[in-house]
């Protein structure tokens, strides 16, 4: 008997490329082993037919099923979001290096796919804002201020917009959104002209000054792509940063948003961001 | 350049994103608006003469139809100087992106150059093109013959066809000079990221003082060109010139001060951070040059005219000095729209600062250069296509 091209079939590596092959080897059910119980040609073909034909209606039935059930599955592409837990973030700024890191960021702290910031609001009603930590190698001070009323910590990083003013002003379509809700710079194109700049209410492009085009958070797309996470979301010591897609039931992201109340920064300009806050304080702009 | 940001990290106040430190559009992207700015006012100084038939400015039609040539051959330059990649720019007009309004440069300012411009003045120019070149000795005879596209009939019939020609194109010209500034003036106003930027009156306000600037720039070279040639000032085509000056800067004026009660009274967001960029940051180029220097004192000026009667040389003196000071305005105006839009955080939490080079392309001897470029071209395009004198001489006497 053929074992050994089914269990070829069956592989991991069989397995992680084709998901519906994992699923047929499953439905079609094995021919029992051979061997001496075999009398004659005559039992075994008769075994065999019977074999095969319930078999094949059997695994035909499911095939069906799992092939309109993969039909489904193949035209859910993924829709990706980032959630945000500001309580938890407690400003180590991993999240910054991380991502200057993995990406090629430019280490002057003058270019960020993604900064912290820490909120002080005083008890007279004052709000002391600072990105901290964006010197490298600098700590974040310690806060000597009186009367804090409250003091939190905000990560930051390209909204991936919805509609994205950036990805509408663009003149050559150098920027653009993918179809898993990303919003990407093609650096072979683009004319380095900064109205994406301009038109990006977040402040969350630069123009890198090596490739002088411009330059964003991608969600670390080549990660994810891979099935990783964001850089930034990897290193998170304590999860207030959150990645997966809004589309899946299961995504930590999908548990996130029903189980907070959730914001976005700027609603006013309709860009509909897919970073969602959630406790995220009305001074935060 | 990242040194020269550290430079201005002490210089920040308040909070800013991080990204924000980098002044993006410096002064080249202030010589771009400052510049088209006068095509579109000189163009619509030269469809005064033609379209609306104000006899009394006819001196100033060829003139000012060079001059909005002249200006329109620069101001792709700064643009182009100020890409990251200039040598892709060729993008915009092989895959434009139609949601960009920036992407429409290359096409408004392609229709205005090649259907209204160098159209209307080959019209205005042929008759005198094929005169010119048959009086003249080579080269002039060979530049004006090519100049010319080779046509050699002036019959009363091919004329009258230059006359109506010309009107028709005028009339497109009105329409396309608008839309040329009034875009540019939306490339700034649609970006609702900037409420320093993001309002409906930017185009309307920059097609006014585009013809502000436009017309003050004519009327100044008129008053320098002139003198130049050895010839005398036509007094009355320059108080009608000055006229519609005075009624431009009022209506230019009158916007602006609309668009700051507008943005006063809603008192929105952003009004503080706004309020601070005014008070601090842009008082000089705001308050002092651009509302006082670059429009009272010229609107005064312009009153103290109308009402007094002064004599030839000292209504010239003061008409000199308005234009000048109107300059200063409107380059004021367009700096304080671009730089000064980029000052503050869009956290609205902070300012930053714009330090100027001197080298380079984003420097300061650099754009003075684009600034003389101009007149470089427009000194050649006048030795070439004599605004007056010769058969232009009709247009001086009349």
């Amino acid at each position: 008997m053929p074992r050994s091209g089914i269990e070829g079939q069956g592989s991991a590596e069989g397995r992680s490329r084709d998901p519906r092959g994992e699923i047929s080897l499953l439905a079609v059910p094995l021919p029992a082993p051979a061997g001496g119980r075999i009398v004659n040609r005559r039992r075994f073909l008769k075994d065999l037919m019977t074999c095969v034909v319930s078999g094949g209606l059997f695994g035909g039935t499911l095939l069906k099923g799992v092939a309109r059930a993969s039909a489904i599955e193949a035209g859910k592409k993924p829709l990706y979001g980032f959630g945000v837990q500001v309580d938890k973030c407690i400003g180590c700024v991993r999240c910054v290096a991380a991502c200057k890191n993995e990406n090629n960021v430019p280490k002057e702290p003058f270019f960020f796919r993604t900064w912290v910031e820490r909120y002080i609001i005083k008890q007279d009603g004052g709000t002391i804002v600072e990105a901290i930590g964006i010197l490298p190698h600098q700590e974040a001070e310690v806060i000597t201020e009186k009367n804090v009323l409250r003091s939190f910590n905000v990560p930051k990083l390209c909204n991936q917009c919805a509609h994205p003013p950036c990805v509408q002003v663009c003149p050559v379509g150098a920027t653009f959104s993918t179809e898993d809700g990303v919003v990407l710079v093609n650096n072979k194109t683009c004319v380095g002209c900064r109205y994406c700049i301009q038109a990006c209410p977040y402040g969350a492009r630069y123009l890198h000054p090596e490739t002088h085009t411009a330059d964003k958070c991608t969600f670390c797309y080549h990660r994810i792509k891979k099935g990783l996470l964001p850089a930034c979301v990897e290193v998170c010591p304590t999860q207030a940063r959150l990645f997966g897609d809004l589309k899946s039931h299961a995504s930590p992201l999908t548990r996130f948003k029903r189980m907070n109340k959730i914001h976005v920064l700027k609603p006013g300009l309709n860009t509909e961001p897919k970073v969602y806050y959630s406790s995220l304080d009305g001074e935060v702009r | 350049m990242t040194q020269k940001l550290y430079e201005l990290l002490p210089q920040i106040g308040g909070y800013i994103y991080p990204n924000e430190i980098e002044i993006h559009w410096g002064l080249l992207i202030v010589v771009y608006p400052y510049v088209t700015g006068i095509v579109a006012g000189a163009f619509i100084l030269a469809s005064l003469v033609k379209v609306f038939n104000v006899k009394e400015v006819e001196p100033l039609y060829r003139l000012s139809l060079l001059t909005a040539l002249a200006f329109l051959l620069v101001a792709p330059l700064p643009l182009l100087s100020h890409l990251g990649h200039p040598l892709r720019s060729y993008e915009m007009f092989l895959t434009p992106q139609t949601s960009s309004a920036m992407a429409m440069f290359g096409f408004v300012y392609a229709w205005y150059l090649m259907v209204v411009l160098l159209v209307e003045i080959w019209f205005v120019y042929r008759k005198d093109l094929i005169i010119w070149a048959e009086e003249e000795k080579p080269p002039m005879r060979w530049i004006h013959r090519a100049l010319s596209l080779f046509s050699r009939d002036v019959s009363e019939k091919a004329l009258e066809f230059d006359a109506k020609a010309l009107k028709f194109i005028t009339i497109i010209g009105i329409p396309s000079a608008f839309l040329l500034h009034g875009y540019v003036g939306f490339i700034f106003g649609s970006i609702k990221a900037n409420p320093w930027w993001s309002s409906v009156l930017m185009p309307i306000v920059f097609l006014f003082s585009a013809i502000v600037s436009g017309v003050a720039i004519v009327i100044f070279l008129y008053m320098i060109i002139i003198p130049l040639l050895g010839k005398t000032i036509d007094m009355e085509c320059l108080d009608k010139a000055a006229s519609f000056l005075f009624y431009a800067v009022i209506v230019d004026f009158s916007l602006e001060l609309l668009d700051f009660i507008h943005r006063i009274y809603e008192s929105e967001e952003s009004i503080k951070i706004l309020s601070e960029l005014v008070m601090n940051k842009l008082f000089l180029s705001l308050v002092i040059m651009q509302v006082l220097l670059g429009m009272l004192v010229p609107l005064g000026i312009m009153v103290i005219i109308k009402v007094f009667d002064f004599k030839d040389e000292l209504r010239k003196l003061l008409y000199f000095v308005t234009v000048i000071l109107i300059q200063i305005g409107i380059f004021s105006t367009r700096w304080n729209v671009v730089i000064g839009g980029q000052m503050f955080s869009k956290s609205f939490r902070g300012l930053t600062t714009y330090k100027m080079d001197i080298t380079g392309l984003e420097g300061l001897l650099y754009s003075l250069a684009l600034l003389i470029l101009p007149f470089v071209i427009l000194a050649i395009l006048l030795k070439i296509l004599p605004a007056w004198g010769k058969s232009g001489e009709e247009a001086l006497e009349s």
